[in-house]
């Protein structure tokens, strides 16, 4: 079991997972959003290859209307 | 006429730039960004829903990034660290683009810029590669050293952000424009027509507004009347206006040729 933060909330998984499964969960497959690991872009080429792991902080952000 | 707002190389038609907060829904925003004529439009970087909405509208459906230039914003961050961090992940949502509005708020009373901090992200942003506009106080010092650092546009506040108060400090507008070479845009207070053409006569380069236009009763006739508003300021800036002459009146007709009085005055 691995315990992961996305967008400040704790999220659990049964085993590390790829980030894009991690998406595709989240109904987010497809969507205009970008995502920061650990601080850290991940770039929406490297979705795939990287793994989510226990104690991951996901950003996952989209735009919305602002001035 | 050929005027265009030249912001780091591309060039624009139109010099007002609007954003898209606080409208009754995307249809109406895109209604009011059409009515005004804006090429540039913010826009705020949130965190998504996590799959508890999956229907949720998209702005950029709404709004599409081939037709309008993103301005993604920092809204909302109150250090260099947080706004950096949102435009790093602005870029990437919006596939490279490397425009963007910087804002880092002092408080959330006031939403006056924090410099030091503003001046800060600003060196980072540069160095990473970003054009950015800069959202900063109506100082003339501050102004410079935000040029000197390599941003592409100063954008000092008119009056409180959402306040509407228009451009309570026109001197500091006039000293910011004769400050620097970079264009001046006029972000933050404008609440009626009149502002947005004050801070074009003035000689700004352009006016970025939002709650102005989104909170009026009719956003979309709003955004028009701003729209005229920025083109009559702008065209009354470049026509050069009369000085003013005060105590004296100067007769606009001829004072010759009167007919002659049918009594005399001193009768």
């Amino acid at each position: 079991m691995i315990q992961v933060t996305v967008n400040g909330a704790a999220q659990r998984y049964d085993a590390p997972l790829a980030l894009a499964e991690l998406v595709r969960r989240m109904s987010l497959a497809g969507k205009r959003i970008a995502v920061e690991r650990n601080g850290e872009i991940v770039p929406k080429s490297a979705h795939g290859a990287t793994l989510v792991t226990d104690g991951d902080r996901l950003e996952i952000v989209v735009a919305v209307g602002g001035g | 006429m050929n005027d265009p707002l030249v912001i780091a190389g591309r060039s624009y038609g139109s010099r007002l730039l609007i954003g898209t907060g606080k409208y009754r829904d995307f249809a109406q925003t895109r209604a009011a960004v059409e009515a005004s004529g804006a090429e540039i439009v913010t826009v705020a970087i949130r965190r998504t829903n996590i799959g508890q909405n999956p229907n949720e509208p998209s702005l950029l459906e709404a709004l599409p990034p081939s037709t309008f230039t993103y301005l993604p914003n920092t809204a909302g961050c109150y250090s260099a660290e947080d706004a950096v961090r949102t435009l790093r992940l602005a870029r990437e949502l919006l596939d490279g683009h490397d425009l963007v509005k910087l804002e880092v708020l002092g408080d959330p009373h006031t939403l006056y810029p924090n410099m030091p901090e503003t001046l800060e992200a600003t060196k980072q942003l540069v160095k990473d590669g970003f054009k950015v506009m800069v959202y900063c106080s109506d100082d003339p010092i501050q102004a410079k050293m935000l040029e000197d650092l390599g941003c592409v546009a100063i954008m000092p506040l008119a009056s409180l952000i959402g306040s509407g108060m228009g451009i309570l400090n026109p001197w500091n507008v006039q000293l910011v424009i004769d400050a620097v070479k970079l264009p001046v845009i006029v972000d933050a207070g404008v609440g009626t027509a009149s502002d947005a053409a004050i801070a074009m006569e003035l000689g700004c380069d352009g006016v970025l507004m939002n709650t102005a236009v989104a909170a009026a009763k009719d956003p979309v006739m709003m955004a028009r009347a701003m729209k005229k508003a920025v083109e009559a300021g702008r065209e009354a800036y470049l026509a050069g206006r009369m000085p003013k002459k005060l105590y004296t009146a100067a007769p606009s007709s001829p004072t010759e040729g009167t007919i002659s009085p049918s009594r005399s005055k001193a009768a």
